[in-house]
């Protein structure tokens, strides 16, 4: 899924060695350990939400020191604004998007239909989906539930899921400078609360904290009739669940919302500079609207230009099976994933507050006043 | 030869020993020592010396406390569980039965896997409703449980999963000491009429006490050591409830790039395995009967 690229100039081709250095995680820490010991990669394909980590440890050059020419202009502009969001810091660009997502929700038409629900129609706000997923909880006689109504994954990173409920309320969680946050904001109790009392208040969805990795298999199983997921699921449920399924945008409350995720493509600061000119222009390769469409065709991450969406192959595979344009459509309402200074710390503090409130542990405001708190210190170096 | 060069040559013939001695082990922890007082700043310039702040942070940092505390209940169910259900299984596969090598292939067979792999699994069998475990749970009428969602249920799902993996792998050091005792005890036994509990607790069991403290030892280590699973199974949640010391360190050094307090945690860790180290070697082998 993720590869590092190691690239070499010849002219007037060039070679890239790529370098399968396993997941995201995995990625990074291989890739910073070389930074630091003096030896970057050229490039890399890392979370979009680690630029400002990459920033801080001064890894990366702006790719605005490669934008030369009218045609290399145009080339940054290629793309969807919502997947630029999380790289464009300093009116800078520090990294263009490779393989990227949103969140959206795949739904069981045939349990629609037995619930006595249009199989065409998804919610589209809060108040439908509290309706529609208690039809679709149902429960034997001994009161154990069967079929949930709704599942949003919370381990791991409940925060990007999070984000769904948050941008829906209108709430930002971060500012664009990743400075400070906004995790005790009114709006985003609201959002937490009402995601606890999907389980809590109208128990339409399953209690606890939900796994990411099964939520897919949770689905398929007929365990759950809506479920949240990443859009990169659509291939893989495309190819295995048992019925008919739709995929439509996540509902809305004071708007329609979802966080943007996944990779961009980085090049590295020390690394020497015909190398970088080699990974500049392999990215616009990489990014050409034919091979982005192939990935998406491939993987099901949305393609990161609009001209990809006009390519003879996309528009085949669209065609025949429409569910693959939902993610793009929502990109309009799309905003950036969660990503400040010291990202991973702040992350993890309103990680376990999500974690705290959807367990019952804490109430949804004490949670995020905590995570608040403790974000507040982390950030205070960089404000 | 003097003395003065039997003491080089002997020097000279250990110099290969000591290279990787001092390059893997003392030279790390003492380079972890110094890191521990330092605070490392971002963008690869020189870390400044900040005394005991990084442990002052420690004693103040709730999750460093919640881990640890994971960590000693983790250690005090894992490492007697284990070494229990280790003999156990290893007195019955060394018994004279019908399909033991199957049994004691089926026994080990967890140590052989990959832990991520297992813990993928695992995912699996913990899965409310539909998971092997809770159907079984179902049938005889107990509601299904979110094993790895439930705070209260975490910690213990993720300890289970590390018995299951260590215990086949001591059954084989059990098993090997078994074996070497000789059959004339037994025999002994059975003439004099001793029951078996008798025989195991009065003969085995002491002769068995090298192979448990090395078992021990091992068991010990590993209830620091073993977090794979926690990676892949609940990423030390809901909220920290199934965090670990080491899957902790592993965040806050290459997670969230903090070399010195990453440095201070392994300090600290060190400590505790060379105290519970020592502490072995010198309570536990004078009890001992080495033959």
């Amino acid at each position: 899924m993720v590869m590092r690229l190691t690239s070499k100039k010849k002219n007037p081709n060039v070679v890239v060695k790529p370098v399968y250095a396993g997941s995201y995680q995995e990625t990074i820490v291989k890739s910073l350990t070389a930074h630091k010991s003096g030896k970057p990669p050229t490039a890399a394909i890392l979370l979009s939400t680690d630029t400002f980590t990459l920033i801080d440890e001064e890894a990366i050059v702006p790719m605005n020191t490669f934008v030369k020419t009218d045609a290399d202009r145009q080339w940054l502009k290629s793309f969807f604004p919502a997947f630029m969001l999380n790289g464009q810091i300093d009116n800078k660009t520090w990294g263009i998007p490779f393989q990227r997502s949103t969140v959206v929700m795949y739904y069981n038409k045939e349990a629609f239909k037995a619930a006595g629900l249009d199989p065409e129609k998804a919610p589209t706000t809060w108040t439908e989906l509290v309706e529609m997923g208690t039809k679709l909880t149902k429960r034997d006689p001994s009161g154990n539930v069967t079929q949930w109504g709704i599942q949003v994954p919370s381990s791991g990173f409940p925060y990007w899921l999070f984000q769904g409920f948050t941008t829906q309320n209108d709430a930002i969680l971060a500012n664009s400078g990743g400075t400070t946050v906004a995790f005790d904001d009114l709006k985003t109790i609201e959002a937490l609360q009402f995601w606890m009392d999907l389980s809590q208040k109208y128990k339409i969805h399953p209690p606890g904290v939900v796994q990411w990795g099964t939520t897919p298999r949770d689905f398929m199983e007929g365990k759950s009739a809506m479920i949240w997921t990443t859009t990169g699921n659509l291939t893989n449920i495309r190819k295995n669940a048992p019925f008919e399924f739709g995929v439509a945008m996540l509902p809305g409350n004071t708007r329609l919302g979802s966080p943007t995720g996944g990779g961009n493509f980085f090049i590295f600061k020390n690394a020497p500079e015909k190398e970088q000119q080699a990974a500049y222009e392999f990215a616009k390769w990489l990014t050409q609207p034919e091979r982005a469409a192939q990935w998406s065709i491939d993987t099901g991450y949305v393609a990161v230009s609009p001209a990809a969406y006009e390519t003879p192959a996309l528009k085949t595979y669209a065609g025949e099976f429409p569910p693959a344009l939902v993610a793009r459509d929502q990109l309009p309402h799309a905003v950036a994933e969660l990503s400040t200074h010291d990202n991973q710390r702040v992350t993890k503090a309103l990680n376990d507050g999500l974690q705290a409130g959807l367990t019952g542990t804490k109430t949804a405001e004490q949670a995020l006043k905590d995570a608040q708190a403790e974000a507040t210190r982390l950030l205070r170096p960089y404000q | 030869m003097t003395p003065t060069s039997s003491h080089v040559q002997a020097y000279l013939l250990l110099l290969p020993a000591f290279v990787f001695l001092v390059g893997f082990t003392h030279y790390p922890a003492i380079g972890t020592l110094i890191d521990s007082v330092m605070l490392a700043l971002r963008g690869g310039r020189a870390p400044a010396f900040v005394g005991l702040d990084n442990y002052q942070a420690m004693i103040q940092d709730p999750v460093f406390w919640k881990s640890a505390t994971n960590n000693l209940w983790f250690a005090l169910a894992t490492i007697p569980a284990s070494m229990a259900i280790s003999i156990v299984m290893a007195l019955w596969v060394n018994e004279k039965i019908a399909g033991r090598q199957f049994l004691r292939m089926s026994y080990f067979l967890p140590t052989v896997m990959p832990m991520i792999a297992v813990a993928n699994i695992w995912i699996f069998f913990y899965t409310p409703d539909y998971g092997l475990i809770n159907q079984v749970l179902q049938l005889v009428g107990i509601k299904s449980q979110n094993f790895l969602g439930d705070p209260n249920l975490a910690l213990m799902s993720v300890t289970i999963v590390a018995i299951w993996k260590e215990a086949g792998f001591f059954m084989i050091f059990y098993l090997a000491a078994l074996q070497t005792l000789s059959p004339s005890f037994r025999e002994a036994a059975q003439i004099e009429g001793a029951s078996r509990w008798y025989f195991f607790w009065r003969i085995q069991w002491p002769l068995l006490m090298p192979t448990t403290i090395f078992v021990l030892v091992n068991a010990l280590i590993n209830s620091v050591r073993m977090v794979d699973h926690i990676f892949v199974m609940t990423n030390g949640g809901p909220n920290n409830a199934s965090s670990l010391l080491l899957f902790y360190l592993y965040e806050v050094g290459f997670k969230f790039w903090d070399r010195g307090y990453a440095s201070t945690l392994t300090v600290v860790l060190l400590a505790i395995l060379a105290i519970a180290g020592l502490m072995q070697f010198f309570l536990l082998d004078r009890k001992t009967h080495y033959r």
